[in-house]
């Protein structure tokens, strides 16, 4: 008997699997293959606002560090394959250097910092015409043909997507389930005691940053191939923001949350746009919602809901049920 | 040196209204440590609503002024009575209810008033200048610097010479003992979060003449306050208004002076600040 | 009718059950000093009687009336006032702000005058000479005359006192007890939380001792006197 965990999980990997086949369109084939780098990036920023308990606004400024460096790389005459590593090489170095100078405070003080320096990466592309062509952005001439499968064609962009897809969410489930994500969890509930117990509260926090900023430069190479153009709005304040809400909304410090985030921005964004033309007031009272009626996010209210509906259609128990009188949770 | 010294007065100006924009933000985050992201939407509604009393409505400046303060005011109001009173103590929910407001307020400002810049004329009683010391004063200008040392000496009053004020510090000293002697804390949180929110929305009208209001407005300042209430400390009214001033300098210099690094400079005396002082230069509480 | 009654009482502090199932009152006029040891739950009592932490199972009735789960500044209102543990006062305001902020008008009820900024600072003349100074610069005894001063400011019937004595000088301590006594005199209903008993048996009316977040005796004084209760048995080094 399959517990009904693993199988509904089961049953997702294939939908997602099949997506070129049931869904209508290499349209929505691109949305779905949006959803997936946004899902990377919110389980980038999740690793930090989830087990780490710090919040980041200005992720965003990560994300573009990767695709400028992917564009420039390319224009400079590098290989696909010399454009990535060094995209990747880049990003790590600026999350270190982020890292180091955010993690002087916690709190507020760490969200402030990040949104500065958010801030700063957006002027930067914005201003540094000379290195960043400014507003007009760079282009990226041709996505990559691993092992000869052209990414051009929608599906198999989107099956390449899913691939690394899978591996980041692969490294984040063992991140999260290691002995350090468990320590990365005690600095964020109880920090004093974990700095009592003898534990680098600091190099623990600065790690999981690093891990973090991995995964967002993963989705930021990712992107930067799927739009084939990067530009300085990719790095605005809007855009820290809206990863940020995705995880909280999704259900921070699980993993399955932020994907559910990123489906449901990415979905409101690009197909309520169709219907509705201030879709940006429609997400917003979607969170404001989901604040007032899930305020732990969709998919542990999701699940705290189907627990209930569980229960209630589930025969009582005999007389002499559990001594306190409450059902245990699985 | 004129121009420096035309840079000096709009920096000073643009200073004034960052202490409108940041003291309401200071008093909030200093009493309710609620992260109030809505605050740059706040500026922009204000901006945008006072544009419209003053230019559709012709209502008299100073009026429309008013009026656009007491219409983001009760907005706060409402915002913290429905649904930042029942987040206290979790500051995820509070991020994104104030995240998810902003966004609703930045696309219904593009409903009603549409995308384009829209750039209320400087009252006439306020327009034009005056020649000193070899220099062109922009009267409206001068009129800011002033208004924002009114609402200054206002505030300092209202902090430091009433009961209602004692109030306020007592509940930024400490929240749950000021309960324990009576003090109505949620009362004064709705209080606080009401002037905070008019304030910003004084400051979108009365910054409209210069700064035009326009979609991005809200993203463009909200940064500016916080890097305000962090350098000159949350709770802090001095802090606020020194901060101001000092980045209202480094931002309109700064520009001017380096445009390819603009951001740089001005947030990385934020950043110095936070990594060795993280309560600011005049801010108390440790986190 | 007693004038602050637990009742029952099943305090947690997260996961953590501190009391268990407590229950003692209060009576009008009367001073109940309330001991235990380190840990024992006293200062947990006092949190939930003011308010400050739901209890989970239970009920505070205060002067007659329910006010299990109500927020402190409603119970303020309803007249009870807390000296906590540790001062707390308004470290950045002065010491007359401290008392400001505080201060609950009420009509007089005839048995004495009603406090005010007047009356309370001269009970306490160091603290009309410090008026104006900044409370967080005060020694800790006038701190603590403070913090009393600032919860009669109140008008209180019931009060709570959480370890006034702590750190403070025997002197100081003297005089603290002699303002307490003071105050019963005057007819408020006062519940005295001690870590050094002899204080408390010197001035108390009742007397209730907790052990491991459970009432392990309760009695009045002069009972217990009588009874020559062994003190070291409840409260460790005495």
């Amino acid at each position: 008997m399959i517990p009904p965990r693993l199988f509904v999980l089961a049953l997702a990997l294939a939908a997602l699997i099949a997506v070129p086949w049931w869904v209508p369109g290499d349209y929505y084939i691109s949305v779905s293959s949006q959803i997936l780098i946004y899902a990377i990036f919110a389980l980038g920023v999740d690793v930090l606002i989830g087990y780490a308990g710090l919040v980041s606004l200005g992720h965003a400024g990560l994300f573009g560090l990767a695709s400028y460096a992917v564009a420039a790389a390319l224009a400079g005459g590098s290989s696909q394959f010399g454009a990535v590593v060094l995209a990747l090489a880049v990003a790590l170095l600026g999350t270190a250097v982020f890292a180091a100078l955010s993690l002087r405070a916690t709190g507020i003080g760490f969200i402030m910092i990040t949104l500065a320096l958010g801030q700063i990466m957006w002027g930067l592309a914005y201003r540094w015409v000379d290195v960043t062509n400014g507003d007009n952005g760079v282009g990226v001439a041709a996505r990559p043909m691993p092992f000869g499968l052209d990414l051009e064609i929608a599906s198999n962009f989107y099956f390449a997507t899913l691939v690394v897809f899978l591996l980041a969410l692969s490294g984040a489930w063992i991140f999260v389930h290691s002995p350090f994500g468990a320590s990365l969890k005690g600095t964020r509930d109880q920090p004093r005691r974990m700095t009592a117990l003898g534990y680098n509260v600091w190099l623990i926090r600065y790690f999981a940053c690093l891990f973090s900023g991995l995964l967002t430069a993963v989705a930021g190479i990712l992107f930067v191939y799927y739009t084939k153009f990067i530009s300085p709005p990719t790095l605005v304040l809007t855009s820290s923001a809206e990863v940020v809400l995705m995880v909280i909304s999704g259900g921070s410090g699980t993993l399955l949350g932020p994907i559910a985030g990123a489906a449901l921005v990415v979905i409101v964004k690009n197909l309520a746009s169709a219907y509705i033309e201030r879709w940006n007031m429609l997400l917003g009272a979607i969170f404001v919602a989901i604040v007032v009626f899930m305020p732990e996010g969709l998919v542990p209210g999701s699940m705290r809901l189907a627990q209930w509906a569980l229960k209630a259609i589930r025969p009582p128990l005999p007389a002499g049920g559990s001594p306190s009188g409450k059902a245990g949770a699985p | 040196m004129s121009l420096w010294g035309i840079l000096a007065i709009n920096s000073v100006a643009f200073g004034g209204l960052l202490f409108l924009l940041s003291a309401g933000f200071s008093l909030i985050f200093g009493l309710m440590r609620i992260p109030n992201l809505t605050h740059g939407s706040m500026f922009m509604l204000g901006g945008y609503v006072g544009a419209s009393l003053y230019m559709t409505w012709h209502l008299p400046f100073w009026l429309a002024a008013l009026g656009a303060a007491a219409v983001v005011a009760v907005f706060g109001g409402v915002i913290e009575r429905l649904l930042l009173r029942r987040l206290s103590g979790s500051i995820l929910a509070q991020v994104l209810v104030t995240l998810g407001i902003s966004f609703i307020v930045a696309d219904f400002c593009l409903l009603t008033w549409t995308g384009d810049p829209i750039s209320p004329p400087t009252p006439p009683v306020l327009a034009g200048g005056v020649r000193a010391f070899g220099l062109f004063f922009s009267i409206y200008r001068m009129a800011i610097i002033l208004v924002a040392c009114v609402v200054a000496a206002l505030l300092w009053t209202l902090l430091d010479k009433t009961r209602l004020g004692a109030m306020i510090r007592a509940g930024v000293d400490d929240p749950e003992m000021a309960r324990v002697v009576g003090i109505r804390v949620s009362r004064l949180f709705t209080i606080v979060f009401c002037l905070g929110a008019g304030l910003a929305g004084f400051g979108g009208i009365m910054g409209a003449p210069i700064l035009s209001v326009y979609p991005g407005l809200d993203t463009d300042m909200l940064p500016l306050a916080l890097v305000v209430v962090i350098l000159g400390g949350a709770g802090s009214l001095l802090g606020s208004l020194i901060g101001s001033f000092l980045i209202g300098l480094v931002y309109n210099f700064g520009q001017a002076m380096f445009p390819e690094l603009a951001y740089f400079v001005l947030f990385l005396p934020m950043v110095l600040v936070l990594a060795l002082r993280p309560q600011g230069l005049f801010g108390r509480q440790a986190s | 009718m007693s004038a602050l009654a637990l009742a029952g009482i099943d305090a947690f502090y997260g996961d953590s059950h501190v009391l268990h199932g407590v229950s003692f009152a209060l009576g009008e006029a009367r001073l109940l000093g309330l001991l235990g040891r380190n840990g024992a739950g006293k200062s947990t009592c006092m949190n939930v009687a003011m308010g400050m932490l739901r209890p989970r199972g239970g009920h505070v009735t205060l002067l007659g009336e329910d006010v299990t789960g109500k927020p402190p500044e409603d119970l303020a209102a309803r007249g009870l006032a807390l000296v906590p543990q540790g001062r707390r006062i308004f470290r950045s305001l002065t010491v007359s702000e401290n008392l400001i902020v505080a201060a609950r008008r009420i009509q007089g009820n005839g048995t004495h005058a009603p406090w005010d900024l007047a009356t309370v600072t001269s009970m306490f003349p160091r603290l009309k000479e410090r008026s104006r100074q900044i409370a967080g610069y005060l020694s800790g005894g006038e701190q603590q005359m403070l913090a009393i001063g600032r919860a009669l400011m109140s008008n209180p019937r019931v009060l709570l006192m959480d370890e006034p004595s702590e750190g403070l000088a025997p002197q100081i301590v003297a005089e603290v007890m002699a303002t307490i006594r003071r105050l019963k005199e005057q007819g408020l209903s006062i519940i005295l939380v001690e870590q050094n008993a002899k204080l408390v048996f010197d001035i108390a009316d009742d007397i209730v001792i907790l052990n491991s977040g459970r009432v392990a005796v309760m009695d009045t004084k002069d009972r217990l006197v009588k009874r020559g209760l062994d003190l070291h048995q409840h409260l460790g080094i005495y």
